[in-house]
């Protein structure tokens, strides 16, 4: 077990060099640090010195890859790829186009993120499997096939629809909760009860489709004819045999998603001002800070990469064929 | 027979297509089910005798529907039950055992757990008596320390194992009816035997009523009391196991009687010219493990193999499942690298050749595989898939040759000339076997690999592919290599025998030789789970 | 890219514009036909498009489709209007105008040059905002401006509902017409090429749905050149027009995107599960890190920093919706190559599947050549999965398109689409009171697009998926 998750960490690597570079590639080799000030600076009639500042401020005065012009180590080190790209493994990501510390940044805004998202995933799965699971007991009957044509409706429905309408007739008609807005601590529920309710109901047409299937298929294997078979009651079949044999596909399209949970929903935060990393990664966006969207690339795939090395564990856990090595 | 002794009863039972009622998948069975008593329900594919099994229990798929009859357990009419009452009597008065324990198992559930539930079900024993009973069990159906593998996982056990864990699971309630679809025909034949043993000690020690499904007319023969032969749907014939192989009504049931085959008649031995000669082969697959996934040790599948094949002649490979006569198979064909050891074909060394150096040979070796489904792709016309090998082979043949090579070869195979042009899915599993051996036969090889190509089949049609080899190889005088795990058909086809075990042949000479006088104990052990003629019924 | 071919179309001089995306949508929907004619060889797929069209739900989403892919196709062929000469200018030089026209503003008649000054209601004869207004009488007044086209043919306000009525029943009759038409010469042909053996499709449904979408056109169009049938949005524009519009936005951002990850997810795929050993360890490293970079973040970085790119070359492009189009086409490349790693990984393993299978191995017995085996017993045997994965890709890749508009990476704002309209709209809900018109137009359309994607893919599913065949059976 130990020596697996080492290995996998080490696998993880030249994942993270991969990306590392690619992100590299995108941000320093296809658009040069010039391009990047004359998109900052914004019109074309800005002067060549105004260029020149904006570079050396940002710290991308130097050579990408091999400087010439110091002796030593810092011939390495103080180019763009070593400040820019290497130090990302320290999680040391510099400051922002703004001026700001990302990491400070970063750390103050997961909590918001972490708010909204943590209840919307776990109250999410929950009420996708247990209406997977009332769908399934009914089973080839008439309410079987309404509720699939409903989820096929609800997945059909853009995400943003749910956001507005959502907004539109509980926020704004009815006057239950705020339309937005971010509050610490408890009393903050009043802000997130509508975000992660959209969220939850938004994610049931395709959520609880999925689960469906994969419910439909685990209680047409052999197991389950043989639970049946010893008297078991159709409930029984489904929770005792089909729910754990359903885990697994489960797990691998769920435990990989947690720790990415950090990064926090892009579209939510923004519609119901979070002040979340996504609300942060969107404003960074639309003002073209390259420094910001950088680290997060970074981060996110530090992340992913964590969900997949807890997948495989979980795995361990939830299927006994399965050992590490 | 009193009718106190009857313990299941079925009446006049039709099960038809819920779509299109008109279409009868059983119609008007009617049999009983006695104590103490084997009742053999036998057919092949398709016949309709696994529904039976899951109509007693009223566990039929979706699609299918029950039209009429009766099923009357002690009195109790099952169709009258509600699905509640109905939880009771499964696992309970009526069990069930599957063809493959593997996937019957819930692959989750320690074998423990699986027992357990059976009884937390129908009894009121307390947590601590049901796990004793469970150990009972384990002992009674013969699990070696039934205490320590109460806690393992099905995957953790053999396929043998396996199976007696679903019989205990089913014997777990001391049901009166036991139902056994196909329980051995996942199985090897040694560990065949010891189920079929078993099932038959059990019968008579718990006084059980017992249905058992098969296509096998040797298991039939082995452990039936009576026996009803099931055809599209409706039992032809049925009655009393002793008198039924003497004196058979039906003309199928004649035909699947006479299946099995007779082990007396042997081949005559052929001239010895060499064709095909394997030297000391070994074919060793890495085991990576640890932290750098360092090659650990070696399974080795086959090691140190020696024999050889003659012109015109049949060597029988004979083994159980993961013996390694497949992967020897492979290794002659060129399709799996060579650990050590040498394969010469008239005289010509094969395993050192590269790719390109084995294409002239490849017109020489061919290859007939197990399963006729899987063995032509779903998507070429029947002549494209016999013309493929002389195509990229090269064979200096016009288009138009070509064509005329097909149809003289599905002539040959007993297809007709039309068929070039229709899907191998269009064909039954025999008509797509002979089209094997014509996609085989159209670069005219002087050896074929025949890697079990009979197991995949029904009985019936078992003895007609077998036919057409043996008429083949006295036309052409092509060589056979012949995989198989069935040594009953081996007199029929062989020449000379090699019993592969473990990756080595321990045994070999002249079919008849080995058969009649077999000098090693694993050969002895095949040979006395055969069931043939000669094993007598008790 | 323009052609400089003038010509006449309907007593325009024309010049004929093609743009990128008019290429490859052309392209693509021929490769795909091709491809499945190809199909209809095989009796057992034959069988499965039978399976999928013999429901009249099959046959009604289908219509739908083909309806929107018209539209989008016919919305693909580009021209520009010559201007009219003005004096002083030489008779043989022709200018063009800078607008580009597509043949479905032909087919909508004047509805998309219809432009009001700011919102407007559905059907509404005055604006929603009240303004200055100079009365003849020289005296100022705050009131609602009388639109310049929305109902303007009425001589009296008071006959709209009459108007109304009547042109529906004649834009009504006038689609119903041509469809019965079509419905009936289709109907002549069947009869004429009609095998008996092969049971009849549910062509009823499929003719019912034409003849609905028929009427519908007809009644838009129609009414939508004298009315403002869905109102105007902020600028004034049209929006039954934009929303028409954004059907090619959305048609071509499902197809486009697919045409580039199909090529790359199919060679790699099959590359990595047939050789395996290191081409297979490289192709899994490639997708492992595409997959590990958050899918719209690897999308916002790239279309970032292409418009940076587009920002800092400004003249490659000589009219504004070439520069959109450009963009439009990142955008389906950058989608593209961020989402081929799903299917690489579902085909990878299937081949991996397919190389152990008895025909394969028979195939290598026969030494036939790599090339030989990928092609005619491996890709074949993946065609499922690619029909599966590209039709339920479709409707994903017209819902994001509306989410990255959101976020400010999608469609080019000057390109009509869904997103863009539907961004608008969240604001627009929010006045007193509320303008719902925007978000509905194009939330339908959208909507029933996705929709009758996801039920036909689910058919297809069904028909194709070996699992669902099994259970069947």
């Amino acid at each position: 077990m130990f020596a697996y998750i080492i290995r996998r960490l080490c696998y993880a690597i030249p994942i993270l060099i991969g990306v590392n570079l690619l992100t590299f590639i995108l941000f320093f080799i296809v658009n040069t640090p010039e391009d990047m000030a004359r998109a900052h600076l914004g019109d074309k009639y800005v002067t060549e010195q105004a260029i020149q500042e904006w570079i050396a401020d940002k710290g991308y005065d130097q050579p990408l890859f091999y400087n010439p012009q110091v002796s030593g180590l810092e011939q390495l080190t103080s180019t763009i790829f070593f400040e820019k790209s290497i130090k990302l493994f320290a999680f040391d990501f510099g400051n922002s186009d703004e001026g700001r510390n990302i990491r400070s940044d970063v750390v103050d805004r997961m909590g918001p993120s972490l708010a909204l998202a943590l209840p919307t995933f776990i109250i999410g799965i929950w009420v996708n499997i247990s209406v997977a699971l009332m769908v399934l007991m009914f089973r080839g009957s008439r309410l079987d096939r309404f509720a699939v044509a409903v989820f096929v409706t609800m997945m059909s429905v853009s995400y943003l629809f749910y956001i507005v309408v959502g907004q539109f007739f509980i926020a704004k008609v009815s006057r239950l909760v705020p339309v937005s807005g971010y509050n610490e601590g408890i009393d903050g529920w009043r802000f997130l009860v509508l975000p992660i309710a959209i969220g939850v109901i938004a994610g049931i047409g395709a959520g609880a489709r999925w689960y469906r299937t994969l419910f439909i298929e685990a209680s047409g294997q052999d197991f389950a004819r043989t639970a049946r078979a010893k008297g078991v009651s159709e409930a029984g079949v489904l929770f005792r045999h089909v729910l754990p044999n359903a885990m697994l596909p489960i797990l691998t399209g769920v435990v990989v998603v947690i720790p990415s949970l950090f990064m926090g929903s892009l579209i939510m935060e923004s519609f119901f001002s979070i002040p979340g990393l996504g609300s942060y990664l969107l404003d960074a966006i639309q003002a073209q800070d390259f420094a910001i969207v950088r680290a997060m690339v970074f981060l996110g795939s530090v992340l992913y990469i964590i969900g997949l090395i807890l997948t495989d564990i979980s795995y361990t856990w939830a299927d006994p064929r399965v050992r590490l090595n | 027979m009193s009718k106190e002794s009857v313990a299941l009863s079925v009446d006049q039972l039709s099960v038809s297509l819920r779509h299109s009622p008109y279409t009868p998948i059983l119609n008007e069975v009617s049999f009983e089910l006695r104590k103490g008593e084997i009742y053999a329900l036998v057919g092949e594919s398709g016949s309709g005798k696994s529904v039976a099994a899951l109509s007693i229990l009223r566990l039929l798929p979706d699609a299918l529907k029950i039209t009429q009859g009766r099923i009357t357990l002690s009195d109790t009419n099952i169709f009258g039950l509600t699905e509640h009452d109905m939880c009771s009597i499964r696992g309970k008065k009526i069990a069930m055992i599957f063809q493959d324990a593997m996937t019957a198992l819930n692959p989750v559930h320690t074998v423990g757990q699986q027992i357990e539930e059976t009884l937390k079900l129908h009894t009121a024993l307390n947590r601590d008596e049901i796990r004793d009973r469970c150990i009972e069990l384990l002992g009674e159906v013969g699990i070696p320390e039934p205490e320590k593998r109460i806690d393992w996982y099905p995957h953790q056990m053999s396929g043998g194992q396996q199976q007696r864990v679903m019989i205990a699971m089913a014997l777990a309630c001391e049901p009166d009816v036991l139902l056994a679809d196909e329980p051995t025909t996942a199985l090897d034949v040694t560990i065949q035997k010891q189920i079929l043993e078993l099932v038959q000690t059990l019968t008579r020690s718990h006084q059980l009523a017992v249905l058992m499904i098969t296509h096998d007319m040797g298991v039939v023969r082995q452990t039936a009391d009576r026996v009803g032969v099931m055809y599209q749907g409706e039992i032809i014939e049925q009655g009393n196991c002793a008198d039924f192989f003497a004196n058979p009504r039906e003309d199928y049931s004649r035909r699947l009687i006479n299946s099995l085959p007779a082990m007396d008649s042997y081949r005559a031995d052929t001239e010895e010219v060499p064709l095909l000669k394997v030297e000391d082969l070994a074919v060793h697959f890495p085991v990576r493990k640890g932290l750098f996934q360092r090659i650990h040790s070696y399974t080795r599948a086959v090691n140190g193999v020696s024999f050889t094949i003659g012109k015109g002649e049949t060597l029988a490979l004979v083994g159980e499942s993961g013996c390694g006569k497949t992967t020897t198979g492979r290794a002659i064909l060129n399709l799996e690298s060579v650990t050590s050891g040498n394969i010469w074909y008239n005289n010509q060394p094969l395993n050192t050749l590269s790719r390109k150096e084995m294409m002239p040979l490849r017109r020489k070796i061919q290859v007939i595989f197990q399963n006729p489904f899987s063995s032509m792709n779903p998507r070429m016309t029947v002549g494209n898939i016999i013309e493929e090998g002389m195509v990229s082979l090269g064979l200096p043949l016009s288009a138009s040759e070509r064509q005329e090579r097909i149809e003289a070869l599905l002539t040959r195979v007993k297809l007709e000339p039309e068929h070039r042009l229709r899907y191998p899915h269009e064909f039954s599993g025999g008509q797509r076997q002979r089209i094997a051996i014509a996609r085989a036969l159209a670069v005219e090889p002087d050896l074929i690999i025949c890697d079990e190509p009979t197991s995949a089949l029904d009985v019936s049609i078992r003895a007609e592919v077998l036919d057409l080899l043996l008429e083949l190889q006295s036309e052409l005088q092509v060589s056979y290599l012949f995989i198989t795990h069935d040594l009953s058909i081996i007199p029929h086809i062989a020449h000379r025998v090699a019993v592969m075990k473990d990756g080595q042949i321990v045994e070999q000479g002249k079919a008849e030789q080995v058969l009649k006088q077999p000098g090693h104990e694993y050969t002895r052990q095949l040979l006395a789970a055969v069931p043939t003629h000669h094993t007598k019924a008790s | 890219m323009d052609f400089s071919i003038g010509s006449d179309l309907f007593g325009y001089h024309v010049l004929w514009t093609i743009l990128w995306t008019d290429i490859l949508i052309f392209f693509l929907v021929g490769a795909i036909t091709l491809f499945l004619i190809s199909l209809r060889k095989n009796p057992e797929n034959r069988q499965r498009w039978r399976q999928v069209f013999s429901t009249r739900l099959g046959m009604s989403t289908f219509v739908i489709i083909m309806a929107y892919i018209a539209i989008a196709l016919v919305d693909s062929i580009h021209f520009r209007k010559a201007l009219p000469a003005v004096e002083g200018q030489g008779s043989e030089q022709i200018f063009y105008s800078n607008t580009v026209n597509s043949l479905l503003d032909l087919a909508l008649g004047e509805m998309g040059e219809q432009h009001e000054r700011t919102y407007s209601a559905p059907f509404a004869l005055k604006s929603w905002n009240k303004e200055n207004l100079l009365l003849p009488g020289g005296e100022r007044v705050r009131d609602y401006p009388v639109l310049k086209y929305g109902g303007q043919h009425l001589k009296n306000d008071e006959d709209k509902q009459r108007d109304i009525a009547l042109n529906s029943l004649l834009g009504l009759g006038k689609g119903l017409a041509l469809a019965l038409l079509l419905i009936s010469l289709h109907a002549r042909w069947l009869k004429k090429r009609s095998k008996s053996s092969e049971p009849d499709l549910p062509w009823r449904a499929g003719w019912i749905t034409f003849a609905i979408i028929m009427a519908l056109l007809g009644w838009l169009i129609t009414l939508g050149n004298l009315y403002h049938v869905l109102g105007t949005d902020q600028a004034g524009n049209d929006t039954l027009y934009e929303s028409l519009k954004g059907i090619r936005t959305g048609v071509l951002i499902g197809t486009l995107a697919t045409l580039i990850t199909m090529p790359i997810a199919i060679s790699l795929g099959i590359a990595a599960g047939y050789f395996k050993g290191w081409i297979d360890d490289v192709v899994q490293y490639i997708y492992t890190t595409l997959i590990s970079i958050p899918g719209l973040l690897l999308i916002a970085a790239s279309v970032l920093l292409f418009q940076v790119w587009i920002n800092n070359n400004p003249d490659f492009f000589e009219v504004g919706l070439e520069k959109a189009d450009a963009k439009f086409l990142a955008l389906c490349f950058i989608l593209g190559i961020t989402s081929w790693t799903s299917l690489c990984r579902l085909l990878r393993a299937e081949t991996l599947k397919i190389s152990q299978l008895d025909y394969v191995q028979a195939a290598h017995a026969f030494g036939v050549s790599h090339f030989q085996i990928i092609r005619r017993h491996i890709l074949p045997n993946l065609s499922h999965i690619i029909i599966i994965s590209f039709v339920l890709d479709f409707s994903a890749l017209v819902l994001a398109e509306a989410v990255l508009s959101y976020i400010g990476v999608g469609v080019d704002p000057a390109m009509a689409s869904w997103g863009n309209m539907i961004n608008m709209a969240s604001t627009e809900l929010s006045r007193e009171p509320s303008i719902w018109w925007n978000l509905s137009g194009a939330f339908f359309l959208m909507f029933v697009l996705v929709l009758s994607v996801n039920l036909f893919s689910d058919l297809v599913n069904d028909a194709f998926d070996p699992k669902t065949q099994l259970e069947a059976a």
